[in-house]
């Protein structure tokens, strides 16, 4: 089966300030579409306007074909988007695999009256759980720390389970927001590796926030460029580096003009 | 000698009243899963079938080179089971080591662990003709690797089925006409000196090693232990291979080499065997854990600790322990003892081994006060591991046991310990002259070790032969004796010490980075990294405050008290097996290490207060680079290092 995200011309502001407007992407199996830009460009905005954290002022959001547009974050991620925050949003005194296992929580269909009788059906759906859980343990390498409080692991391997707690809810749709920000470079290639292993072996489609423009140039299949709050360019990433527009939006227009030069 | 094979007896146990019990387990997806004898036999079977439908035949090899995986093990026995010859590869090999013994070993078929094998596996391939295919265990990563060389462990089995459907009689037929006298096992001897040399090791050699430890040792049926040693160690496949299989032991693979120690709290291990590396790192792990303690549990640990080291060596030397002492010791026990066995996850362990090298004293004394019931063992991979054993109640530091019933021992007119028995090997694949050299005429096996047998019958190690010298003024040195010493330092991981025909023992010394981070936070003591961290000043002083414990303590052993250490060097490298400093099993090479670091030991032997050289260094991949050194040499006596630093300056 494969996914799609559509995005079309959404926008959103925050009383005067025009945070995004007119934005429009597609995400698509087997695809890492890459989201760059300066300092408040709006690719958070973006994000949040995706996952549901804010409803967009105008403009739709389509998941294979179906308007999710302005649903809650809660029915957004039951409809199959599942997100990573910029800043590590776990809860610090659990369990890296209670953690990961909350990834699965909107997938779980046992109520009150059933889980309290438990065997039967909540303990199958439980063992299932736990299973699809170990899975994306054994995925990411972090079987030794499965039972390490999460407050109590570098920043680096936090933001590995994050992403093992997105992929435990076998999204749809997998949105990182900067999930190697503040690493180094050995900790940036194993995330690479996953995402990329992620896009290969399932049908997620992915969407990429990063600063990191080695990473972003090397593993995306499709960029969009946006600069306060509106997309100025869109491609593969050979056309991005190349763009007059990009460049001046990221290093001044000088040095577009003397690289202009430079290479003439 | 007798029909019995290992794949006969492991069959039988499918059968037998064994057969519902658990043989193995292996941590998947965070859970034990559970392997019985008769889905062991099973499963062998399967595979085996797998492997005569690949042209596997009597008398070919099989290589398994990975972590202990159940599926390894299966291949071990599945490839015995059709009379042709096992052996494992050390998993942490490069690539070109790799290639050396797969290729002497004419190796026709390989089982891999996982995508870092196969990849090291593809690096050597045209060196791999002989090998008909790879098999792997963990797909991952090699879903989407189309190559008909390779072939996923399930699907062989599936491949078995078909065959085994075709030829119904085969596997009894094959598995039948296996004789005790067939090799089973090819061991690869690490070996300080020279390549690597093939041990065949027969049925017969493996069991009645096996069958004469069952009359020594209280072997229980069920008894759980971790495989976690490498599994081209001649001492795991004696225990996880041919004891298991005799004995009906539970071997636990653990998840993952990160997880292990975990995992033996999990499993709760009740025998335990370990090379003296593993002691040290225990050793270490309780210093480390309590020098961030408290200050009361820090003060009731060296004092009851201290209690029971003294208890323990009263006992060794068959001294009377004072009722006061015992009481408090009981007490101790209690507080102390019981807690750290829990945390170290060897509450359950009714026996623990040592082998492989020798176990410094002091270490030996620390775990055995612990409550860990600590024994040495004595043997090699020609010997089919251990054929010399500490009886319960007589375990000691100094000595290594009594040989098995069937041993013989005798001290040769140079000093050195040999042996004779049915365990004995019977030569190294393709090389007689390595085999003539070791096994002569009347089955007699030079060991290479001098020792002798004391008054109680116990056999004694010195150190190996031909490293026991003497320096110039005719004083004894025994540089493993010494380098045992250091390393019970929790701050000290390897060393070598230097002394043959010079005036003075001198010291290289290695630190453990794990101790040492801790120590350095603690301290505040800034730095960038190993190579950083080995150099400073404030290391330095740590370390010479420990040589000089060890220096004071050699005063009480007269043969060895001139052999004092005085003048020493911190390496900024770790002393690495990649490099061929150190075997696979972390035995020191000696003659490597005097190759390699001429300059360095010039250096100690001189007055000079630093060397500078460049040292190559071989990374995991197998290429090599080189650091640069500026090494501070440290005196140990305090005056004499003065004079040299004021006129450095």
């Amino acid at each position: 089966m494969s996914n799609r995200l559509e995005v079309i011309d959404a926008a959103k502001s925050f009383g005067g300030v025009l945070a995004l407007s007119e934005a429009t992407l597609t995400a698509e199996s087997r695809k890492i579409l890459a989201i760059i830009g300066p300092n408040g460009a709006g690719k958070t905005t973006l994000i949040n306007v995706v996952s549901g954290v804010y409803p967009p002022d105008t403009g739709s959001v389509l998941l294979n074909g179906t308007d999710i547009t302005g649903r809650r974050a809660f029915e957004v991620a039951r409809y199959g988007i599942a997100r990573t925050f910029q800043n590590v949003a776990l809860f610090a005194g659990m369990t890296v695999l209670d953690n990961i296992l909350l990834g699965r929580n909107m997938l779980m269909r046992s109520g009150v009256l059933k889980c309290g009788v438990f065997w039967g059906p909540a303990r199958r759906e439980e063992i299932e759980h736990r299973r699809r859980a170990e899975e994306v343990i054994d995925f990411l390498n972090i079987t030794d720390i499965r039972t390490a409080p999460a407050g109590s692991l570098p920043l680096g391997l936090q933001k590995r389970v994050e992403l093992g707690r997105a992929l435990a809810a076998d999204p749809k749709v997998l949105l990182l927001d900067e999930p190697m920000g503040g690493m180094n470079l050995e900790e940036k290639e194993s995330i690479c590796r996953y995402v990329l292993d992620v896009v290969e072996m399932s049908d997620t489609a992915v969407v990429l926030i990063e600063h990191d423009m080695g990473v972003v140039m090397d593993i995306s299949d499709q960029i969009i460029v946006l600069d306060q709050g509106r997309k100025i360019s869109e491609g593969p990433p050979d056309h991005v580096r190349n763009d007059e527009v990009v460049i001046e939006a990221y290093l001044g227009k000088e040095h577009a003009i003397s690289r202009d030069r430079s290479e003439a | 000698m007798t029909d019995d094979t290992l794949a006969k007896i492991l069959q039988a146990n499918g059968r037998g009243p064994l057969a519902a019990r658990d043989a193995m387990r292996e941590k998947e997806f965070g859970i034990w899963q559970t392997v019985t004898w008769a889905e062991y036999a099973e499963e062998v079977r399967r595979f085996s079938l797998g492997l005569a439908k690949l042209g596997f035949r009597r008398g070919d090899k099989l290589a398994v080179v990975g972590d202990n995986r159940r599926r390894l093990y299966f291949a071990q026995l599945a490839a015995q089971s059709l009379g042709g010859i096992s052996l494992a590869v050390y998993q942490d090999s490069i690539a070109t080591e790799l290639g050396y013994v797969l290729e002497h070993a004419e190796t026709r078929l390989i089982v891999a662990e996982n995508e870092e094998q196969v990849d090291k596996l593809f690096e050597i391939r045209e060196r791999l003709g002989n090998v008909a295919k790879v098999v792997f265990d963990d797909p991952r990563g090699l879903e989407l690797v189309d190559d008909p060389w390779l072939a996923y462990f399930p699907d062989v089995q599936a491949m078995g089925d078909e065959f085994g459907r075709e030829h119904p009689e085969f596997f009894d037929r094959e598995l039948a006409a296996g004789k005790g006298a067939d090799t089973a096992m090819l061991c690869y001897t690490s070996g300080t000196t020279g390549a690597p040399k093939g041990a065949m090791l027969t049925n017969d050699n493996l069991l009645s090693s096996v069958e004469e430890s069952r009359i020594a040792e209280d072997w229980r049926t069920g008894d759980e232990l971790i495989a976690y040693l490498p599994m081209a160690w001649v001492g795991d496949s004696w225990l996880s291979v041919a004891a298991a299989i005799c004995f009906g032991l539970t071997i636990n693979c653990p998840e993952n080499r990160e997880t292990t120690r975990r995992d033996f709290r999990e499993v709760g291990v009740t025998v335990m065997v370990g090379p003296p590396a593993y002691w040290e790192g225990m050793l270490t792990r309780v210093q480390v854990l309590m020098d961030e303690a408290d200050w009361l549990k820090r003060s009731l640990f060296r004092k009851f600790m201290d209690v029971a080291v003294r208890v323990e060596r009263m006992r060794q030397s068959r001294a009377p322990v004072p009722t006061g002492l015992a009481a408090l010791n009981a007490v101790g026990d209690w507080l102390v003892r019981r807690p750290l066995r829990d945390l170290l996850g060897m509450t359950r362990v009714r026996r623990a081994y040592t082998g492989g090298a020798p176990l410094g004293p002091d270490t030996f004394d620390f775990i055995r006060a612990i409550g860990i019931n600590l024994k040495q063992l004595y043997g090699m991979t020609e010997s089919s591991s251990a054929c010399v054993y500490q009886p319960d109640g007589e375990a000691n530091s100094e000595t290594v046991g009594r040989p098995l019933a069937s041993t013989e021992i005798r001290i040769s007119d140079t000093g050195e310990i040999q042996l004779r028995g049915p365990q004995m090997f019977h030569g190294y694949f393709k090389n007689d002259k390595a085999t003539g050299e070791t096994l002569d005429d009347e089955g007699w096996l030079a060991t290479g070790d001098a020792g002798f047998v004391d008054d109680r019958g116990h056999l004694r190690v010195i150190d190996r032969a031909k490293d026991v010298s003497h320096l110039n003024d005719g004083t004894m040195f025994a540089p493993q004796f010494l380098e045992n010493k250091l390393k019970f330092s929790p701050y000290i991981k390897e060393a070598v010490t230097l002394g043959k025909d010079r005036e003075y023992v001198a010291a290289i010394i290695n630190i453990d980075l794990e101790a040492m981070e801790n120590w350095a936070e603690r301290r505040g003591v800034a730095y960038s990294g190993y190579q950083d961290l080995s150099q400073k000043d404030e290391v330095y002083d740590l370390i010479h405050g420990e040589v000089d414990r060890i220096n004071r303590s050699l005063a009480d052993d007269s043969a060895l008290a001139g052999a004092r250490i005085r003048r020493f060097l911190i390496l900024n490298k770790e002393l690495d097996a990649d490099d061929g400093e150190i075997t696979r099993t972390r035995k020191i090479r000696r003659g490597v290490i005097s190759e390699r670091y001429g300059a360095i030991i010039e250096a100690l032997y001189s007055d000079l207060g630093r060397v500078e050289t460049d040292i190559t260094v071989t990374y995991e991949d197998g290429s090599t680079g080189s650091i640069h050194a500026d090494l501070r040499v440290m005196n140990m006596d305090a005056a004499a290092d003065e004079d040299m630093r004021a006129a450095a300056d």
